[in-house]
C-alpha cells in the first residue's frame, strides 16, 4: 500500500479532535493541559507533513514546527506554574472548584 | 549576515533596551531597600523611549528578507500603544507600592515591557513565524501578570482561565495556519500567501482554515463567541493589569488582525471572510451590550463594555481599505484614553477602599467630585456622546464602513448605531449612580497620589480634545496612506 499525504494527515486530525474533545469534557486542569498539548502537536504534525509532501524543496514548515514546539513548551511551563499556585491555594486542580467568579 | 538590518528594528530595540535597564536596576539595587526609585526610573525611561520612537523616522523597508517591516502606520500604532502603557504605569504606581507588591514591582514593569515587545513584533511581522512568536510573547507574560496578586485567590483563578483559553486559541490558530500553509506554495510570508490564495481555488479546506484563523485571533480580541474568558479574567486580575489587558493588548491584536485580514487574505475576502466577520461583529456588539447591562461589578462591567467596543474596532476591518485602518487606529487611540480614564477612577477607588461594585459609587460626586467628573467624561466618551472623543471615533469608523455603498454594510452600521443607543443605557447607569442617587456616599473623600492625578489628567485631556483636534486623525490617515501599499510587500 502506498503511503500518501492523506494517511499521514489522519493521525493528526484524530489528535486534534481528541484534544478538542478533552478540552471540553475534562474536569482536571492537568488533563485539560494534556488535551491542549494534543492540539498543538497536531498542528506541528500538520506543518511537518505538508512540508514533506507538498513542498519538499523548502524547509519553512519544519522550521515553523521547531519554533512551535518551543512555544508550546513555554506555554505549558507557565500554565503548570499557575496550576501549582491554584493547588496551593485550594488543594485541588478540579475545574468545578475554581468557580468563585460568576455572573 | 548583515547586522545593520537590526537598525531598522529601532522601536523593538528601544523597548528591549529599556527592559534590560529596568531589569539590571531591579536586580542590582540593594535587597532591603523598597526600590522607591524604580517607578520614576521606568516611567521616565519609557517616556524618553516613546519620544525617540515617535521622532526617529521609520525606514519603511522590509528587512530580514521581508519578515519584518516598520512603516509609518506601524510606528503610529506603536506610539498609540506606548501612550496606553505609559498611562497604565502611572495608574499602577500606587498599587505597586503596596506591601506585598513592593519587592516585586520590578517584575511587574519587566513583564509589562516584554508583552509590549511581543505586540511590537505582532504589529510589524510580515511572516507568520514572527507573528506567532510576537503573539505568544505578548500573551504569555500577560498570564503571569494576571496571576500577579499572589495573596488573592481570584487572581490565580483568572490566570488559569486566561492561560488555558490562550493556549487553546493559539492551538486553533496554529492548526488554521497549517492548513493555510498547505495552500501557500511553501512560504509563510504574508505577500507570498496573498499571491497564492485567490478566489479561483476556494475550497472547503481553505474556508475551514480561514475560520480557524479567525477563531484563533478572535480569542485574543475577545470577539463573540470567543469572549467567554473575558469577564472572569478581567474581574480576577489586578485592576492595573485589567486596564492594560483591555486596551493595549486589544489594540495590538486588532491592528495585526487587520493586516492579516486585509493584506494576506484580501483576495478571498469577499468570498470567505466578509459574512463571517459580519456575523461576528454583530454578535460581538450586541452580546457585549446585553451582558454589560446586568453587571454590578465595575470590572466585569468594563469587561463586557470592552467586548462590545472590540466589535466597533473591528468595524474598521469591514471597510478593508486605508480609511478603515486609519479610523480603526484613531478609534483604538480614543478607546485607550476613554477606557483608561474609567480605569483610573476604578483603580484609585479600589486601592483606597477595596470597593468595586457599582452600588458603592452612589453619591460619589459628594465625596470625590473630580473623580465623578472624570468617570462621567469617560462614560460619555465610551458611549459616543458629542463633543467628546468617542463620538468622533464612532462617526469616523461608521463613515469608513459606509464608504463602499453596499446595502449590507449600511445595515451593519444601522445595527451598530442601535447598539450605541443601548450602550448609552448602561454607561449612564454608572453616571446615575454617581450623580443622581440620593444615598450618602460609601466612599469617603480621599486625595489621590500625584501619578494617579497625572494619568487621570492625561485621559481627561484626551477625551475632551482628541476629537476636536483633528491633527491626530490626520496623522493616522497620513501615516496609513504613506505605508499602506508598502506594507503589502
Amino acid at each position: 500500500m502506498d503511503l500518501n499525504l492523506l494517511w499521514y494527515l489522519v493521525p493528526s486530525v484524530v489528535m486534534f479532535c481528541c484534544g478538542v474533545y478533552g478540552f471540553v469534557t475534562r474536569k482536571n486542569m492537568i488533563a485539560i493541559l494534556v488535551s491542549l498539548e494534543l492540539i498543538l502537536n497536531s498542528a506541528d504534525l500538520n506543518f511537518a507533513i505538508f512540508n514533506r509532501f507538498l513542498f519538499p524543496g523548502s524547509m519553512e514548515g519544519m522550521v515553523f514546527t521547531l519554533f512551535a514546539i518551543a512555544i508550546a513548551a513555554a506555554e505549558t511551563a507557565v500554565a503548570i506554574a499557575i496550576i501549582i499556585n491554584i493547588y496551593r491555594a485550594i488543594g485541588s486542580t478540579e475545574v468545578n472548584e475554581t468557580n468563585s467568579m460568576k455572573h | 549576515m548583515d547586522y545593520s538590518q537590526f537598525g531598522a528594528m529601532l522601536p523593538e530595540l528601544i523597548i528591549l533596551g529599556i527592559f534590560l535597564l529596568v531589569f539590571l536596576a531591579d536586580t542590582f539595587s540593594a535587597d532591603g531597600s523598597s526600590k522607591k526609585f524604580l517607578t520614576p526610573f521606568t516611567a521616565v525611561l519609557f517616556l524618553l523611549g516613546t519620544v525617540a520612537i515617535w521622532i526617529v523616522p521609520s525606514c519603511g523597508e522590509a528587512v530580514f528578507g521581508g519578515m519584518y517591516v516598520d512603516n509609518a502606520a506601524c510606528k503610529a500604532m506603536k506610539c498609540i500603544l506606548n501612550c496606553g502603557v505609559f498611562i497604565c504605569m502611572l495608574q499602577a504606581a500606587k498599587w505597586v507600592e503596596s506591601d506585598d507588591m513592593k519587592m516585586r514591582k520590578g517584575e511587574f514593569y519587566e513583564l509589562l515591557l516584554v508583552t509590549l515587545f511581543g505586540m511590537y513584533l505582532m504589529i510589524s511581522a510580515r511572516h507568520f513565524l514572527l507573528f506567532i512568536i510576537g503573539l505568544e510573547s505578548a500573551s504569555l507574560p500577560i498570564a503571569a501578570l494576571v496571576a500577579f496578586n499572589k495573596n488573592r485567590y481570584e487572581s490565580h483563578e483568572a490566570a488559569v482561565k486566561y492561560i488555558l483559553t490562550a493556549v487553546f486559541s493559539s492551538g486553533i490558530l496554529l492548526t488554521g495556519l497549517s492548513f493555510v500553509y498547505a495552500f501557500s506554495g511553501g512560504s509563510l510570508y504574508f505577500s507570498d500567501i496573498a499571491a497564492q490564495i485567490t478566489t479561483g481555488e476556494m475550497s472547503g479546506l481553505l474556508l475551514c482554515a480561514l475560520a480557524f484563523v479567525l477563531a484563533g485571533i478572535g480569542f485574543k480580541l475577545s470577539l463573540v463567541p470567543f469572549h467567554l474568558w473575558t469577564a472572569d479574567v478581567y474581574q480576577g486580575a489586578p485592576t492595573s493589569v485589567t486596564a492594560y489587558l483591555s486596551v493595549v493588548s486589544k489594540g495590538a491584536a486588532a491592528f495585526a488582525f487587520f493586516i492579516i485580514f486585509v493584506q494576506v487574505f484580501g483576495q478571498v475576502y469577499s468570498a470567505a471572510w466578509e459574512w463571517m466577520m459580519y456575523a461576528v461583529i454583530i454578535a460581538t456588539i450586541t452580546v457585549g451590550n446585553l451582558f454589560a447591562m446586568r453587571q454590578k461589578n465595575m470590572k466585569r462591567f468594563m469587561a463586557f463594555s470592552s467586548v462590545s467596543q472590540a466589535g466597533y474596532i473591528m468595524l474598521g476591518s469591514m471597510a478593508a481599505n486605508q480609511l478603515g485602518l486609519a479610523s480603526m487606529m484613531f478609534y483604538i487611540f480614543v478607546y485607550v484614553v476613554s477606557n483608561l480614564g474609567a480605569f483610573a477612577v476604578i483603580t484609585s477607588i479600589e486601592n483606597r477602599t477595596g470597593l468595586v461594585s457599582m452600588d458603592d459609587y452612589k453619591g460619589l460626586h459628594k465625596s470625590n467630585p473630580y473623580m465623578a467628573v472624570a468617570m462621567t467624561l469617560a462614560m460619555f466618551s465610551l458611549a459616543g456622546i458629542p463633543p467628546f472623543a468617542g463620538f468622533f471615533s464612532k462617526i469616523l469608523i461608521f463613515t469608513s464602513v459606509t464608504g463602499s455603498n453596499s446595502m449590507a454594510l449600511y445595515m451593519l452600521v444601522l445595527i451598530a448605531l442601535i447598539n450605541t443607543i443601548i450602550s448609552l443605557y448602561y454607561y449612564l447607569l454608572v453616571v446615575k449612580a454617581m450623580w443622581i442617587s440620593a444615598d450618602e456616599p460609601k466612599i469617603a473623600a480621599f486625595r489621590s497620589g500625584a501619578c494617579e492625578r497625572v494619568s487621570l489628567g492625561l485621559c481627561v485631556l484626551g477625551i475632551v480634545f482628541m476629537g476636536l483636534v483633528s491633527c491626530i486623525y490626520q496623522y493616522c490617515v497620513s501615516s496609513v496612506g504613506a505605508s499602506f501599499f508598502l506594507a503589502l510587500n
